[in-house]
């Protein structure tokens, strides 16, 4: 069974390549192609997935090496992979949420002429995704974390001739080099320190290594982290990221590629558990962003932003659970895993929305649409209850057990934990009322589009309502599947092993209270949206809210501190590079190339002059040979 | 002549013929160079009978399948073991089979066979008077522009002569890096370099250029032979035998015994020492390592294009097989003598390749400077004088050869009306106007400039690491430096193709037939592979690294 792993990349990949090098004769089928492969990819998973159901927990991680790319003596670079319980979750994840994503998409791009290489970019995501959850080394995790980069850049800059686009795919690009450079700095921190990159031997190691290398090691991890998953302060990127078709935002910057930081941090558990200063930055990124993401949220008035806002502080959840050690990370992956279900599934609503109404984007503009696109309402406000964790629903289930972690993790740190988590229960609640009240309920606050078209708001094609309909089962059964009886838990402890947290409190208190707070966060929002009408122009606003706005003054600090400063640093360091360093470089270059025109001019085509110089050479070797003896 | 003398010519003639032995000749052993000598021979009756309407499949067909069996027969011989336990000398001392000799010449088969389709290419000219043309004149002997050209240019003639000299061109490089004694080394220097001088003489196009290459392809060729050859006689004077294992027993002191006759010769070091520089001389005069590089440019701007590429591939894996040898096997006693001296031969090879080759403007000659360093890279990996060494210099060959041809069949592409357009002015902006052939071009040049992922990077690697171990930092310092001289000129040829305007009057990119097509997809095929996974072939060439004696 392990010699399928490698077919759950290369069908993907394989249909990129077709996609992309195949040409127009392919513009007509390619939609389907990438599609069947992507579904094919999903088959094998659950193939493999049967596979390791059928063997006990101990031994169900699976291996497959393809070959040595380098070895050099003590590098070792292999291409080969690991399947263990941890990657199953996220292969499934990745290829059943891809697949729907792909089908989705078909609808969703069919009148776009560039549908063919959407598709190929879609089929390279998903092969490089599954190599960065695949890989049994850092190295090889590195070139699929750069592959999801990449697939990234090139669909959030798919519509590229918008400058929104083009700037948003550069934002992002830039911003994750930031996390990238951490990342490799970690590789390198981990080879000098363990002699090696593969997950096995690194992990048992790591009783070896002191613990400052391994802090250091564990924060570079956590800053290639921030950089994927959008945690402050690398977060500025994921709200531009949404010019990105929207199957795009649904997929890669809301249900996989932006959890790829909690992957990273719960696949190193064995380094962060012997690293609690690294571990303790890890909460806190989490605890901040969580808030960061849930205030920006709450002020934006296009509703592909909101979402945004929300998935930043989710994965904020996720972070802060996967720093609270063995008794978070479990809970850390499922609730990424719901996170998954219902966030593809709002995302893939909003853009069921933005399909109906002429590709309009503010909510402010929106209103009553419930009667126009049942199907969308239905699935979007399953997906609404399942993330302000609604009793029942998935993420009730996955995001009480973090607020009852972030609580067990003891002293004053827990309570402040546990507080941060609440309140961001509470104003997720609200954002994501306000998100429901003013798209589906309230008056029709529609708006002629620049060409003057009234949009006829309508029910989206199959195509679309299907997947969106699978996503909402996921997002009301798969909590309560994972949740009842530790399942998922179960699941997941040989690979990140689990201690049942002890909250100074019951856990019926604190599940008590997070419904409490929800229900407070529901209603203030139903007070400001649902019981006043919504003007179509936003009103200024307090001081936070006109900052929250400007997604809490992110970029005018970056501007300030990185894009000013590093200007003048530029500047200097180009006065210095102009004058010192290109006089010897260019000084160097010209010498070179007046030899060159130089010694070109022995070169006269004349066969004399030739043979006198294979004659002087000659004479020359003979003399060096027996000079050579001589001394 | 005194009674006695003649008396004893008398008896020695007069002694009964049946003494003389006849050679024990281990044919299956010498089946690839038997093969394809054997299919010379058909060639040049294919040519002599075969009416002219038939010649160009036949010879097609004939070459590729005859490559293709003494490959296969080479595979099949180091299956046998023939390359590791089995190796052994044989044809009564002349030709060795082992490791080395059948990696050399497997390459140089595979090589001959990707060459042989560039030769056949009849699609990037448009046809003349109705007749296909290739890369070769019309009728080579008539004078260029005579009235006896332009009829043979009316009846569509084509010099299919070329097969049948490419094939014993190839026969010769087979024995070359296999070659035992120094006299078989001689004749097949010379039964590969005859029909290299024809064959650059045969150009379609630019004629008179063509025939000046050859001319001075052939008088330095004979001028280095004639070193060689009186290399040859000083070592026998020293030894008094031709035979290399003879010869390094000497040089060990293994042998003491004085052949009576050649009592004031034998065992002088001067005869050893001066007869091994000379030797040497011819053997660096074939892989082009400055100051006996001079022909190169030269040469490799006037002959064909197809033949170029063949000759830029396969004569540098047969000499540096050579090369290999002589130094290996011969002279494993000397290494403290020829190693000061190759590493200045080295040293100026890589920069004076490297140097001269930027001021170049004419993409063939830029490609002959970049093989003259390439030779300065290969001989850093000769003068590691280790196992690795050897097995270093072999991949690098297999890598540079195909990198090589598959360049000159992109330089057969991009033609204008005077046929291939080669000046470097003229490639500006390709990457707009042809970006598959100039992606193509790109992947060549960043494999000849040694950029990882591509087959250059694990060559310059393997021969750098090798030299570097046996503690020749400094050759790897001035290899490094050269590389990186190395990378601006092959670099700015990229630059030119992608990032400058295309001129109204460029050049177009001929569509290639299946032929060359194939070739430059397995250019670049095998560039990828050996960058991306080059462990395989590495292990391949590590077994193969160990010379019979």
């Amino acid at each position: 069974m392990e010699n399928l792993i490698a077919l759950l990349v290369g069908a993907p990949l394989l249909g990129a390549a077709v996609l992309l090098c195949g040409g127009r004769r392919l513009d007509k089928s390619g939609h389907w192609l990438g599609t069947l492969l992507a579904a094919v990819s999903f088959f094998i998973g659950l193939a493999l997935f049967a596979d390791m159901l059928g063997k006990g927990a101990e031994d169900r991680a699976m291996h497959q090496r393809l070959f040595t790319w380098i070895s050099v003596d003590g590098f070792q670079a292999d291409i080969a992979f690991q399947l263990d319980q941890l990657s199953m979750t996220f292969v499934l994840l990745i290829t059943g949420v891809g697949t729907l994503i792909h089908v989705y998409s078909i609808g969703y791009m069919e009148h776009d002429e560039r549908r063919r290489r959407f598709f190929g970019y879609l089929n390279l995501f998903v092969a490089a995704m599954l190599l960065l959850v695949l890989a049994d080394n850092f190295l090889l995790l590195y070139f699929g974390w750069e592959g999801v980069g990449l697939a990234s850049y090139l669909l959030i800059g798919f519509w590229q001739h918008k400058p929104t686009a083009a700037t948003a795919a550069k934002k992002a690009f830039l911003v994750n080099r930031v996390g990238d450079m951490g990342l490799s700095i970690a590789i390198m921190l981990m080879f000098t320190t363990f002699g090696t990159f593969a997950f096995g031997p690194v992990f048992a190691a790591t009783d070896e290594a002191s613990e400052g290398k391994l802090t250091a090691i564990g924060l570079m991890l956590l800053l290639a982290a921030c950089g994927k998953s959008a945690q402050v302060p690398l977060q500025s990127w994921l709200g531009d990221a949404m010019e990105g078709p929207t199957p795009v935002s649904a997929l890669i910057h809301a249900a996989t590629m932006v959890t790829a930081g909690v992957y990273l941090i719960v696949r190193s558990a064995d380094i962060f558990n012997a690293a609690p200063d690294a571990q303790l930055v890890v909460t806190v990124v989490g605890a901040v962003t969580l808030l960061f993401g849930a205030i920006v949220g709450c002020a934006k008035d296009d509703i592909k932003k909101a979402l945004a806002g929300s998935t930043m502080s989710q994965i904020g959840y996720m972070i802060l659970a996967a720093g609270l050690g063995p008794i978070g990370y479990a809970f850390a992956i499922m609730h990424l895993v719901t996170h998954g279900f219902f966030k593809a599934g709002l995302f893939l609503g909003a853009g069921s929305v933005m399909h109906g109404m002429n590709d309009e984007v503010d909510m402010r503009r929106y209103g009553g649409l419930r009667k126009y696109m049942p199907v969308t309402f239905a699935t979007f406000g399953l997906g609404y209850l399942a993330i302000i964790g609604f009793p029942g629903l998935s993420g009730f289930f996955s995001k009480d057990k973090i607020i009852e972690a972030a609580f067990a993790k003891g002293g004053t740190e827990g309570w402040i934990l546990g507080s941060v988590t609440l309140l961001g229960a509470a104003i997720t609640a609200y954002y994501m009322t306000r998100v429901m009240l003013m798209t589906f309920f309230g008056e029709k606050r529609w708006q002629p589009d620049a060409e003057g078209h009234a949009p006829h708001p309508h029910e989206s094609p199959k195509s679309m309502t299907i997947p969106m309909v699978l996503l909402a089962f996921g997002s009301v059964f798969a909590g309560a599947f994972f949740g009842i009886g530790d399942r998922f838990v179960a699941w997941l402890e040989p690979v990140t092993n689990f201690e049942h947290g002890h909250p100074p409190i019951s856990a019926g208190a604190i599940t008590g209270a997070t419904v409490a707070v929800m229900v407070i966060g529901v209603g203030i929002a139903y007070l400001q949206y649902g019981r006043r009408p919504v003007p179509v122009v936003a009103p200024r606003g307090s001081l936070l809210t006109r900052a929250a706005r400007r997604d809490l003054l992110q970029d005018d600090f970056n501007h300030a501190v990185f894009v000013t400063g590093g200007t003048h640093l530029t500047r200097s360091l180009v006065y210095v590079d102009h004058t010192l360093v290109d006089g010897v470089v260019n000084g160097t270059a010209a010498s070179v190339g007046g030899l060159s025109g130089r010694l070109r001019k022995l070169q006269n085509g004349y066969a004399r002059t030739y043979a006198v110089s294979m004659f002087g050479g000659t004479a020359v070797l003979i003399a060096a040979t027996l000079l050579m003896r001589a001394v | 002549m005194s009674a006695t003398a003649v008396h004893s010519l008398w008896t020695t003639a007069a002694e009964p013929i049946a003494k003389i032995p006849a050679p024990h000749i281990e044919y299956t052993q010498l089946a690839p160079v038997l093969i394809v000598i054997g299919a010379a021979i058909v060639s040049v009756l294919v040519e002599a009978f075969v009416p002219r309407k038939g010649r160009y499949l036949g010879q097609v067909f004939l070459s590729v399948l005859a490559l293709a069996a003494a490959f296969a027969a080479v595979v099949g011989l180091a299956a046998g073991g023939y390359g590791t336990t089995k190796a052994h000398i044989a044809a009564m001392g002349a030709i060795a089979v082992d490791g080395p000799a059948l990696f050399l010449q497997g390459t140089i088969l595979l090589a001959s066979i990707v060459a042989i389709f560039t030769f056949a290419e009849r699609r990037l000219d448009p046809a003349d008077h109705g007749h296909k043309v290739d890369s070769f004149a019309a009728e080579a002997a008539a004078v260029p522009g005579s009235e006896q050209e332009k009829a043979a240019v009316k009846a569509g003639f084509t010099t299919t002569e070329v097969f049948p000299l490419a094939l014993f061109a190839i026969a010769g490089m087979l024995v070359f890096p296999a070659a035992n004694d120094l006299l078989t080394l001689f004749v097949a220097l010379e039964v590969f370099s005859l029909p290299l001088y024809l064959l650059c003489a045969v150009a379609r196009r630019k004629r008179l250029m063509s025939q000046e290459a050859a001319v001075k392809y052939f008088l330095l060729g004979a001028f280095s032979s004639a070193f060689l050859l009186f290399g040859i006689a000083l070592l026998y004077g020293y030894a008094g035998s031709v035979s290399y294992a003879t010869i390094a027993d000497v040089v060990d002191g293994s042998i003491a015994s004085v052949d009576p006759a050649l009592a004031d010769t034998m065992g002088n070091d001067a005869l050893l020492l001066i007869g091994f520089a000379m030797v040497l001389t011819g053997l660096l005069f074939k892989v082009g390592a400055v100051p006996f590089h001079m022909w190169t440019p030269d040469v490799y701007q006037g002959a064909p294009t197809p033949v170029t590429g063949f000759m830029a591939a396969a004569t540098k894996v047969a000499a540096f097989g050579a090369l290999l040898r002589l130094l290996y096997v011969v002279l494993p006693g000397l290494t403290w003598d020829w190693r000061p001296v190759m590493w200045g031969v080295a040293i100026v090879t890589m920069l004076g390749g490297a140097i001269v080759a930027i001021t170049q403007t004419d993409i063939k000659r830029l490609l002959a400077y970049s093989s003259i360093a390439h030779a300065g890279f290969l001989l850093a990996g000769v003068i590691a004088a280790t196992p690795t060494g050897i097995s270093s210099v072999l991949f690098y060959l297999g890598a540079y050869s195909f990198v090589t041809i598959g360049a000159f069949a992109v330089v057969t592409l991009v033609r204008d009306a005077g046929g291939e357009a080669t000046h470097l002015s003229k490639w500006g902006g390709l990457g707009r106007r042809s970006p598959l052939v100039a992606a193509v071009f790109a992947v060549f040049l960043l494999a000849f400039a040694g950029i990882p992922l591509t087959s250059g990077f694990s060559g310059k690697f393997a021969v750098f690491s090798a030299a570097a171990e046996s503690g020749a930092g400094a050759l790897v310092v001035v290899g490094v430096i050269s590389s990186a001289i190395a990378a601006f000129f092959y670099i700015r040829v990229i630059v030119l193709m992608f990032f400058s305007e295309p001129k109204a009057d460029g050049p177009t990119v001929a569509v290639p037939s299946a032929l060359t097509t194939l070739t430059i997809t397995v250019g670049v095929a095998v560039t990828l592979v050996l960058g991306l996974a080059p462990q395989y072939f590495l292990d391949l060439a590590n077994q193969a690294s160990v010379f019979v004696r």
